[in-house]
């Protein structure tokens, strides 16, 4: 998704500006007439729909039913699967306490010299959380991907 | 303890070198913006190794040691808790915090609730929670340099307090960013290469040694020790213990052999020890008095349950509420990258919590001596030269002792620069360079004033305690206000008071109320397993009862917060406020009415 967007930062005169700012103002619309003609061709001209997507980032913007009902999904997808996840992690390493409270002899399991207890705790659980932390970024992306293509076609 | 040059130059090699990149990352730094978020030209691994050094603090470096030394396996929690957090900062605050725009926790709240009475208010909790954090740290720099070169605790205070304060004045976040992604990698290095120098030594001593470490008994001094009790202590022994001592012991003065068959048995400061090798190590009342028992997760019954379930809420939920590193998301220029930034946070935080573990476990062997007088914090600084008793040790106590200076100056940098910037933003006369000055010198006097006067707190209780009041207070308000769009700013300003309340009132009576047993005394030292579902709880009631308080323009930062960055609804608030990097005055197409 390295659309043109992103990709423009130094083009304009104000090339200085942060990114961020990029997107935002060379997606400008094309009802504002103070903004730099220059950039805002550059990136509806690459778009199919661009005139559609415009209008329904107005319609965002302008909260009408339609826009709200896609915001709103996009953020019970994001939280779901923020809480999914959670629960995951919960289920998985928030389970090892009680797990060492009931089976104690579980403590006491030995790979090599070393206690089963100490690698559970000392070693597996930040392998395991990055997992957790790359799932989410990936199926949040995804949502976001969605979104904008909803709202580009 | 005597002078140990090795250390010593470690520590004046690590202040001169932040220090000299302070100043070259200064050289940039002109306008308020540049102060204050390091004109968002900061890449997401730099960000990623700055917000990791900014956290990584005396209590990752020297603490988690400390308590893996007293507590044993179940010490592996604040690790996990410490790393644990930014999963959930991840998943839920980065991208939506650093899409509102807001630069600072309080411009969050304003942003999103519309009410200057609570910006005023999450200020007052930054500076509480933010002098509080400081406070550790200067103590934690004191004891680095009691212990390196005996000098008096207040002159490490005063010297990390010096380092810091030219370091923010020189630059603000942009040096800082510098500093402190640099302080990443000196601590990273400063603590794996001597774990596993350490750990190959370990396992080349012979196995009988070796086992000790789980055996059914307590700790014993390797060889014939000299312990000197500095503040008074209260000592466990379970089995009969012959030593000399000198000085007081359970209230009557002694000099000579005394016998201790089991219970406690109190020793007054000052009071000299001197135990012969192979004896059993007493231990301070608290910590783990055998080490089949120190090894052994979970056997303290149901309060040791409760105790770490509770830390696991404080310090996974209390993360997201610490508010040096969320003004650090700032510095990204997009949600996406915010997003970046907190999984390489994620890895970084992994990849270094794997190694002061190792330092815990081999402490319980190396330096029992540790365990007498309470100063377990001190484990990583002298492990090094208790294990290997040549050049070697020395040289690696001093990069041990380096980077645990690295682990003060980072934190405390990061912590005052966003103390002051909230300060110097949320009062009238805000805005301009000099008042980030002059808030700078108040926010590092403020805490230096505490550590000198209360030198007595263990690093890890305060740390716990900071933790544990930011997951009462800005947890609850970060995850409603991203997430629910019935929040109020009465329901969020009630929440924050009565957890806020609540932790600080625990962590008061825990430290200088009377010492109480059982599950009150349990609830006192790690709340948040209360606090946090009544913080929630009293946010979303009131928030319901002020239903017709909800903001007007809800929808439109819901919108501008999870809207993907490519439609571009960011809209940054400092820009607004102080202008732009050439004072541009710009803005997005979507302008909510500025409520002051």
């Amino acid at each position: 998704m390295s659309a043109t967007g992103e990709d423009l930062p130094g083009t304009g005169p104000e090339g200085r500006v942060p990114a961020g700012g990029p997107s935002r103002t060379s997606r400008r619309p094309r009802r504002d007439r103070t903004a730099p003609p220059r950039r805002v061709r550059v990136v509806l001209a690459d778009r199919r729909g661009g005139r559609r997507a415009v209008r329904t980032i107005v319609e965002l913007e302008e909260q009408t039913s339609v826009g709200e009902a896609l915001v709103r999904s996009l953020v019970r997808a994001q939280l779901r699967t923020a809480l999914l996840l959670t629960l995951t992690t919960l289920g998985t390493i928030g389970m090892l306490p009680l797990l060492f409270f009931w089976l104690p002899e579980l403590g006491a399991w030995t790979i090599g010299d070393v206690k089963i207890s100490w690698l559970l705790l000392g070693a597996a659980p930040f392998p395991a959380m990055l997992v957790v932390g790359l799932v989410y970024q990936w199926r949040a992306e995804r949502h976001e991907r969605d979104f904008i293509d909803m709202v580009e076609n | 303890m005597q002078l140990n040059p090795w250390a010593l130059s470690g520590i004046v090699v690590m202040a001169v070198v932040t220090f000299a990149v302070g100043v070259y990352g200064s050289r940039s730094a002109h306008t308020t913006s540049d102060f204050l978020v390091a004109r968002r030209l900061v890449n997401a691994e730099r960000n990623a190794a700055a917000i990791s050094g900014e956290y990584l603090s005396a209590a990752s470096f020297l603490g988690v040691a400390g308590l893996v030394l007293r507590d044993g396996v179940d010490g592996l929690w604040y690790p996990i808790g410490f790393a644990g957090g930014y999963l959930l900062l991840l998943m839920f605050v980065a991208a939506p915090l650093r899409r509102s725009g807001a630069y600072t926790l309080p411009d969050f709240s304003e942003a999103r609730l519309g009410s200057v009475g609570l910006r005023k208010l999450t200020a007052l909790v930054v500076l509480v929670i933010g002098s509080l954090y400081v406070v550790p740290q200067f103590q934690g720099a004191g004891l680095t340099l009691t212990t390196v070169t005996g000098l008096p605790n207040e002159v490490g205070v005063v010297l990390v307090a010096l380092v810091v304060l030219v370091n923010v004045f020189g630059g603000g976040l942009r040096a800082v960013t510098l500093v402190q992604a640099m302080q990443y990698w000196v601590k990273l290095f400063a603590i794996s290469l001597p774990a596993f120098l350490l750990f190959t030594a370990f396992l080349s001593t012979p196995s009988t040694s070796r086992g000790e470490l789980v055996a059914d008994m307590p700790p014993r001094f390797e060889r014939d020790t000299t312990v000197t009790v500095e503040t008074n202590v209260v000592l466990t022994v379970d089995r009969p213990v012959l030593l000399r001592a000198e000085g007081t012991v359970n209230g009557a003065p002694v000099s000579g052999a005394v016998y201790w068959a089991g219970d406690q048995h109190t020793v007054a400061a000052g009071t000299e020890l001197h135990f012969t090798a192979g004896s059993d190590v007493p231990v301070v009342e608290g910590a783990v008095s055998d080490n089949s028992s120190w090894a052994q997760p979970q056997d303290r019954g149901p309060q040791g349950l409760f105790h770490t379930y509770s830390l696991i809420f404080a310090t996974f939920l209390g993360t997201m509420g610490l508010p040096h590193v969320l003004m650090r998301f700032y510095t990204n220029p997009t949600g996406h990258a915010a997003r970046r930034t907190t999984l390489f946070v994620l890895a970084m935080l992994g990849l270094f919590y794997l190694f002061p573990t190792v330092f815990g476990a081999l402490s319980r062997l190396y330096v029992p001596e540790l365990l007498v007088t309470g100063d377990t914090d001190a484990a990583v600084l002298l492990l090094p030269t208790a294990m290997l008793d040549n050049w070697l040790g020395k040289l690696l106590g001093a990069v041990t002792a380096a980077g645990a200076f690295a682990a003060f100056l980072s934190t405390s940098a990061g912590l005052i620069v966003c103390v002051a910037g909230v300060l110097s933003t949320d009062l009238p006369s805000g805005g301009q360079v000099r008042d980030f000055r002059l808030w700078t010198l108040v926010a590092t006097a403020i805490p230096l004033a505490v550590a000198m006067g209360f030198s007595s707190l263990s690093l890890s209780q305060t740390v716990g305690l900071v933790f544990a009041v930011a997951a009462s207070t800005f947890c609850p308000l970060l995850l409603l206000g991203i997430w629910w769009r019935g929040l109020t700013a009465w329901g969020a300003g009630s929440g924050i008071v009565l957890g806020g309340g609540l932790s600080v009132l625990a962590a008061v009576l825990s430290e200088w109320g009377p010492s109480l047993g059982g599950w009150l005394g349990v609830l006192l030292v790690q709340p948040a397993l209360v606090t946090v579902p009544l913080a929630f709880a009293t946010m979303i009631g009131v928030s319901r009862l002020t239903k017709d308080r909800v903001p007007l323009d809800v929808a439109r930062v819901m919108l501008r917060m999870h809207a993907p960055d490519r439609l571009g609804f960011i809209r940054d608030r400092d820009v607004e406020r102080f202008g732009g990097p050439g004072d541009q005055p710009r803005s997005g197409r979507h302008r909510a009415p500025e409520p002051d």
